[in-house]
């Protein structure tokens, strides 16, 4: 880089990136800082509001599962999985163990296969400082290649478990309403073992990568439990302390509306905090298994964990984690085989439906998805309706800290980066959260509201 | 005549959850042999580049905003073909159920005393706003149809959605009928195509590919009555996917 007089770059900086890439929905990122002084730094989600809380009034329990999966095609197995243990804890229904199992498989396979699209598809353009992953097609083939088979088995899971991965079918109330067949679990297991290699090499391509260095402890919420890495279930920790029923959600965090943006933004004691993998690690990074542990030495993480930027080399972690807890349990499914009892149909049965006596009550679902901390909250009424439902969404939880740490990042920037690297260093940074906004409306553009005149590109 | 350049593809999105774009992604080898035969231009999900020069819109998500009819009209200005990409798109979809209650009490719930800031109007599948070229139903699309009509598609041709109901795919799946398990299904009156994917896995058909043109409402009814239902019980199915076009199954049950 040439070297410029600080004067170069100006004390006026705007930002104004609108309909922020390679993140899932439309946010943008808007910035203005006057006189050396930031004025705005937001985080804008613009994505059109969906009303899923309001569709789901009126609806019976039963359907919930079916219609919230479509709240985000990304992590559909998570929102059907978190609707799944609302709507049990509302009825009062208990899922066998190998029920539960099985969605563990089923949320580990997602995790995966989020992870690798974020590592390699969304966040791997920038730091090859390529505009996105088709130009690397050709540079590095063999990388995409790898990308591509890791993509491949995680969608191959969601097919032989749930039927499909974008919005999965055979995973309802009570059970499943389809064993996965034997055949697809053999040639799963086949492939999920030949991955193992395929991590290695993402371990290789992630160490090589430069992450931006950046520091701003926070407050990291995910759900903890005494015997594992908590994914599927457990009280909700702060910092590893503060543990609280996840049930009781809302004595932990308050979410409010915000102006600039169609998402509710949360705060745990008027203070944004952070969900999702780094938050995760830092809580349970000692419940991770032995050779996630050794992805965590190779790529020199530890917990604390204070820069955002490194939840994505956190995902590869948590990648491996997932990977080995997903063999473990298929040996499990393949030595033993299923139970048909863990066999159910989507709703009950036509001629029980009408005599079901349902009490007017409520439920609260907790799961980790990818992005985070994910909450779907239901009362149901005599008739087994829903009567008020409540979703609170990673990314939305997210917003707040997102925004703070780019409070202290443009100061510390200023003086220092032109515009436009002010610019891409916002981007790749909310890029690092893996925002998901079509979930959070229930995303990204950067905005730097004043021209920098000097700006280098 | 010139060298032909390949066909200009960009995605866009609208009200949904982007699903849709990922099964394109999931599309695995077709999607290698895609790329061989068009220049994807526009794909903000997985490129930072944007083109506002392209030949064919897929277009996936409902129209809900203001905003939503503006960009819906100037991409089909731009573009020769659109395609009206999945459930949201070509009927409206889950999000049409918001149609069922009134706009201000929807804003209300989720947003509370703030609700008078937020843009909505009503859900409307895109052909609703403008013309539409091709269609691709369901939620989510199913991978072989997508392929199926990008072929049309870059052969010229017309593609047929099929007009009979998924009943008939579901047969020759050789499933037990979901009315002979004590169960019920919306497959007697929802457009085939789908190869009867959900009944496959054990689930019923909730009719995300819509309703035949002519959905066989006397026989549905039989069958309701024959198994007991009540045709209250059946409507409300009608509502999870087909809102939006209220009047077709006003129409169907009158």
């Amino acid at each position: 880089m040439s070297k410029v007089s600080p004067k170069v770059y100006s004390k006026d900086v705007k930002v104004d990136v609108h309909y922020l890439t390679r993140v899932e929905g439309h946010g943008n990122i808007v910035v203005d800082v006057k006189n050396g002084k930031l004025t705005k730094c937001e985080f804008q989600v613009i994505e059109s509001p969906r009303f899923f809380e309001s569709m789901l009034v009126g609806r019976s329990i039963w359907e919930a599962q079916h219609l919230t999966s479509r709240i985000c095609g990304i992590c559909a197995c998570g929102h059907s999985l978190a609707s799944i243990k609302a709507a049990e804890a509302a009825l009062g229904v208990e899922p066998s163990d190998e029920a539960v199992m099985l969605r563990k498989l089923l949320l580990y396979t997602e995790q995966m296969d989020s992870h690798i699209l974020h590592i390699y598809f969304l966040v791997a353009p920038d730091l090859l400082g390529v505009k996105s992953v088709i130009p690397l097609i050709q540079t590095h083939r063999p990388v995409i290649e790898t990308a591509l088979r890791m993509k491949r088995m995680s969608d191959y899971a969601g097919e032989v478990l749930a039927g499909r991965h974008i919005h999965p079918i055979s995973y309802v109330i009570g059970g499943l309403t389809q064993l996965p067949s034997r055949e697809g679990l053999v040639k799963l297991y086949k492939m999920m073992l030949e991955a193992r290699k395929d991590g290695e090499e993402t371990l290789k391509v992630i160490k090589k990568l430069k992450f931006p260095k950046f520091e701003r402890p926070t407050q990291y919420m995910s759900l903890a439990n005494d015997t594992e890495y908590a994914m599927y279930d457990g009280d909700l920790a702060v910092n590893g302390r503060n543990k609280i029923k996840a049930k009781d959600y809302k004595k932990l965090f308050t979410e409010t509306v915000v102006e600039h943006s169609r998402a509710k933004i949360s705060t745990i004691n008027n203070k944004p905090y952070a969900v999702g993998a780094i938050s995760r690690f830092n809580n349970n990074g000692a419940k991770l298994n032995k050779k996630a542990k050794e992805a965590v030495q190779e790529l020199g993480l530890k917990a604390p964990c204070y820069n955002p930027y490194l939840n994505t080399a956190i995902q590869l972690v948590e990648w491996v984690h997932c990977l080995e807890e997903s063999i473990v349990i298929m040996e499990k499914i393949l030595g033993d085989g299923l139970s048909k009892k863990t066999v159910v149909s989507s709703w009950p049965k036509r001629s029980e439906l009408r005599k079901i006596k349902y009490k007017p009550n409520s439920g609260v679902g907790c799961v980790e998805v990818p992005r985070g901390s994910l909450f779907h909250d239901y009362t149901i009424n005599n008739k087994g309706n829903i009567s008020y439902a409540n979703c609170v969404i990673p990314t939305n939880q997210n917003m707040g800290n997102l925004e703070a740490d780019m409070r202290k990042l443009v100061p510390e920037l200023l003086g220092k980066r032109t515009q436009a690297q002010i610019t891409l260093d916002l981007e790749m940074l909310a890029r690092s959260y893996d925002p998901c906004i079509s979930c959070a409306t229930h995303l990204l553009d950067v905005k730097f509201v004043n021209g920098l005149p000097n700006a280098h590109h | 005549m010139k060298k032909q350049a390949k066909p200009k593809l960009a995605f866009f999105d609208f009200t949904d959850c982007e699903g849709c774009q990922l099964q394109i992604v999931n599309m695995g080898n077709s999607l290698l042999e895609l790329v061989k035969l068009v220049d994807i231009v526009n794909f903000r999900e997985a490129m930072s580049e944007a083109s506002d020069d392209y030949d064919i819109a897929f277009v996936e998500g409902s129209i809900s905003t203001d905003n939503d009819v503006k960009r819906i009209k100037k991409i089909r200005e731009k573009a020769k073909v659109v395609v009206a990409f999945g459930a949201c798109a070509s009927i409206g979809g889950v999000n049409g159920i918001k149609n069922l209650h009134s706009l201000e009490l929807a804003k209300k719930r989720v947003y509370g005393e703030k609700s008078d800031k937020v843009n909505t109007i009503k859900v409307m599948p895109i052909q609703e706003v403008v013309k539409v070229d091709y269609v691709i139903n369901g939620c989510p699309p199913y991978i072989p149809e997508i392929v199926s009509v990008i072929k049309c598609l870059l052969l010229g041709k017309a593609y047929t959605v099929p007009n009979y109901a998924v009943c008939v795919e579901c047969k020759m799946n050789e499933n037990v009928c979901r009315y002979e398990k004590d169960e019920e299904c919306m497959g007697p009156v929802t457009r085939a195509g789908c190869n009867s994917w959900c009944v496959n896995n054990g689930n019923r058909c909730y009719g995300c590919r819509g309703l035949v043109d002519n959905p066989a409402s006397d026989g549905q009814k039989d069958i309701l009555l024959k198994y007991g239902l009540k045709l209250e019980d059946v409507l409300k199915h009608f509502t999870l996917y087909n809102a939006s076009s209220g009047d077709k199954y006003e129409q169907s049950f009158a």
